[in-house]
């Protein structure tokens, strides 16, 4: 094999004058972390309504539900990011779109919008299935007793839908955190972007990308088992996803 | 580690058929005497050196230069068909496709220095440039230091956004630096106002600008990030058969005056596809390369005659 | 607002696009569909074989690759294969490899990931007296797996494996990373080329739009029949 090992690479000094070369890559996985989180949070708001909405019994809101869930499954991430960050600025007023493409950010909150609202349609999904899957019984109950739509939803249906869905959302979140490094198409230079930055500057590309696969091995533990802390933590006894 | 064994016995066939036969081929000659085939690595947007035409097909200076290697290995392989492969390659993808053995030949417009001379080698100087910087001429910079926090974009994998990376920690300017997957990339990102600057090779920035839709609005900078520096043609590490072939034949290329020829056809006259004209005669320093031929990575070994 | 836009470059462009971009897509998604199908319902087995040491590797492989962005296993893949061409051939240099067969290993062993997963649940929902039936007959394993449990699981997740199929479709956007030629990486070309961002983007959009639409609906349309026998 005509490739030159050098496992030391991490403690030489990168280029980019900020310390070492695992310091580039710690950067890139604070990057993925923020991009991450602030996608999640965009997704969760986002297709939690739209989920709700597709099940609501009111045909206008199925349907721009339905639209909406279409909309964003269909595309590839990819091509979203890109529409996003190089088609909109152009379409807006020329101060508008100037503005955007100077932001000097950009590319972080692109990908954090772009993520967030890619993953908002399955989120969407995972809700209604959550809410389908509560038994009818809840809601005629609810009607019974006299609570008005919203009041059903706030009161009765919502809380068990999310912990019911606590599992599929982790893989949803797990899912959000590995789509932020599409997001190096468009200049976001996160943990898989400083991987590649760092084969580029040193040429040892497999302990590059040894480091950078241990790091998302080492989230995607840390997230599952602070999920199961969460889904063990809003338990309800006796319950169908409690103990 | 079951490679072990098996790069165990491939070296030791290597050590004893050398030994058997003096006239046994190495490296890229052995491989492509066993496959009939060679497989150069071009580049899409490296005007005039190595850029794809309007059907996809990729042309320039140093896949001219590249197709007489080919035509040297060859003659000296003695074989009667040699199938040349084309594989893209970018700037950040050429070094680890060399070493794979995707590809065998890079041309196009790497510079050579003495931090890649770990991993490859070089043939013979084709081609001698400075890094500097473009920008529309309404943003008015002119110098380095005038880049002090704004938005500068560069081409991951090549030595100018390694320089502007080291400039931006050493002056403390607070550069935003946007990394672009190819060259065209760099220069569309000026084009649109999406960096105030691109910082490259100043052959290529002149080419772009030349082909660009209103070249009279940019200027490229007089300030530059390093010294003109060597572009070569990069060859697999330790693979000396090949390398003295390949020097043989750019040499004879460069010193027989058809290197000059070569070079004002895409330098000096109407390239495809758009029929543009370069117009930038040759340098003193790349006169005299030319009739010395050297593959040395210092770019103070490079003087007028 | 779309006056200075120039949407014959897409005309101009479109026998590069669809005859070199999308061949390159559809022709690296069918062959990934169905070597990943085949590898995906291998680990499936051995994860449900009864031997450990089998289960737990293939347990690992599957977390392995549901752990990581499919971006950078494209990368390591292809810097790897060659390497690993030249391990299994126990050839004296690397095997070389094109951009394609690297693209087509890399998604072939992540999608397998899934894949498996999906056919394990399969498997799984088979009513035990299948196999036992099965077994009762006189069928060996192999002959139980290939006649009686597959072909049922197969038909069962047929609908989850075509959308798993759908997002495998839009993922060969991602080969974009090593500038190699799918239907994006060609309308991507063209744009920078010509300068023309906004309608190639556009472009490429609608397709895959139209495109992951029309089969989506394909597989309601077939989860519709295929529940109506169940």
């Amino acid at each position: 094999m005509n490739y030159h090992w050098n496992w030391h690479i991490f403690w030489e000094p990168a280029p980019n004058g900020t310390g070492n070369y695992l310091d580039m890559l710690l950067s890139g996985l604070v990057l993925t972390i923020e991009t991450a989180i602030c996608a999640w949070i965009i997704a969760l708001a986002f297709g939690s309504v739209i989920g709700v909405m597709r099940t609501l019994p009111s045909k206008i809101a199925s349907w721009t539900g339905f639209a909406y869930v279409e909309f964003f499954r269909n595309m590839p991430l990819l091509v979203q990011l890109f529409v996003w960050f190089f088609v909109l600025p152009e379409l807006l007023p020329r101060g508008m779109g100037l503005w955007l493409k100077q932001m000097p950010n950009a590319p972080f909150y692109t990908a954090a919008i772009g993520v967030g609202l890619f993953m908002s349609a399955r989120v969407a999904e995972q809700t209604r299935a959550g809410i389908n899957s509560l038994p009818r019984g809840q809601r005629l109950a609810a009607t019974a007793l006299g609570l008005t739509s919203a009041q059903t939803y706030r009161y009765v249906l919502l809380p068990m839908a999310f912990r019911i869905m606590v599992p599929p959302l982790t893989s949803e979140f797990l899912s959000t955190i590995k789509n932020t490094s599409v997001a190096i198409t468009i200049g976001l230079i996160e943990l898989t972007g400083q991987a590649r930055a760092m084969q580029e500057f040193s040429f040892q590309v497999f302990e590059a990308f040894t480091a950078a696969t241990m790091l998302y091995l080492m989230i995607n533990i840390v997230v599952v088992i602070a999920m199961r802390f969460l889904e063990r933590a809003v338990a309800v006894p006796g319950y169908i996803s409690g103990k | 580690m079951k490679r072990l064994p098996v790069i165990g016995l491939a070296l030791a066939a290597i050590v004893i058929a050398g030994h058997a036969n003096a006239e046994e081929l190495t490296g890229t000659l052995k491989k492509v005497k066993e496959t009939g085939a060679i497989t150069i690595g071009y580049r899409d947007s490296s005007i005039p050196f190595s850029y794809l035409d309007d059907n996809q097909k990729p042309i320039g200076f140093a896949i001219d230069i590249c197709y007489k290697i080919v035509e040297a290995v060859q003659k000296e392989l003695k074989l009667d068909k040699l199938k040349v492969e084309l594989n893209p390659v970018t700037s950040s993808t050429r070094i680890p496709l060399l070493a794979n053995d995707t590809i065998d030949l890079e041309c196009g417009s790497t510079t050579n220095n003495p931090d890649r001379l770990k991993q490859v080698w070089f043939t013979n100087t084709h081609f001698l440039t400075a890094t500097r910087f473009v920008s529309k001429k309404s943003s008015k910079l002119n110098s380095i230091d005038d880049l002090k926090g704004k938005s500068v974009a560069s081409t991951s994998g090549t030595t100018n956004i390694k320089q502007l990376t080291e400039a931006n920690a050493a002056r403390n300017l607070g550069i935003n630096i946007i990394p672009a997957k190819e060259h065209a990339e760099s220069f569309l990102m000026v084009e649109t106002d999406r960096a105030v600057a691109a910082v490259l090779d100043d052959i290529l920035l002149a080419s772009f600008v030349a082909g660009s839709k209103d070249p009279d609005s940019y200027v490229i900078s007089t300030d530059a990030f390093s010294k003109p520096e060597p572009y070569g043609i990069m060859l697999r590490k330790d693979d000396v058969a090949f390398k003295k072939l390949a020097d043989a034949a750019t040499a004879a290329l460069y010193t027989s005056g058809e290197g000059q020829k070569l070079y004002d056809k895409w330098f000096m006259q109407k390239i495809p596809p758009k029929g543009l004209n370069l117009n930038t005669p040759i340098g003193a320093e790349l006169k005299h390369e030319f009739a010395k031929p050297s593959d040395s990575p210092d770019p103070d070994s490079y003087k007028a005659m | 607002m779309f006056s200075n836009f120039d949407f014959d470059v897409i005309r101009r462009s479109l026998g590069y696009l669809f005859l070199d971009g999308m061949t390159f897509t559809l022709t690296l998604t069918a062959l990934a569909v169905v070597g990943a199908l085949i590898f995906g319902t291998l680990i499936a087995l051995m994860r449900l074989s009864g031997f450990r040491l089998l289960g737990w590797i293939a347990g690992l492989y599957v977390d392995l690759m549901r752990s990581l962005p499919l971006v950078l296993v494209i990368f390591w893949f292809y810097f790897l294969v060659p390497y690993i061409g030249q391990w299994l051939t126990g050839a004296s240099r690397p095997v070389h490899v094109g951009a394609f067969t690297s693209s087509l290993v890399t998604f072939i062993m992540f999608e397998a990931a899934y894949f498996s997963e999906i056919m394990r649940a399969g498997i799984q929902s088979i009513s035990k007296g299948q196999p036992a039936a099965a077994q009762a007959l006189g069928l060996t394993y192999s002959q139980t797996m290939r006649y009686v449990v597959l072909p049922q699981a197969f038909r069962n997740m047929l609908p989850v494996l075509l959308t798993q199929s759908i997002v495998l479709f839009q993922d060969t956007s991602l080969v974009y990373v090593l500038s190699i030629p799918d239907f994006l990486g060609a309308a991507s070309k063209v744009a920078q080329r010509d300068g023309r961002l906004v309608e190639m983007y556009l472009f490429a959009a609608a397709v895959y739009f139209i495109i992951s639409c029309v089969a989506s609906f394909g597989v309601r349309r077939l989860q519709a029949r295929i529940a109506f026998v169940h």
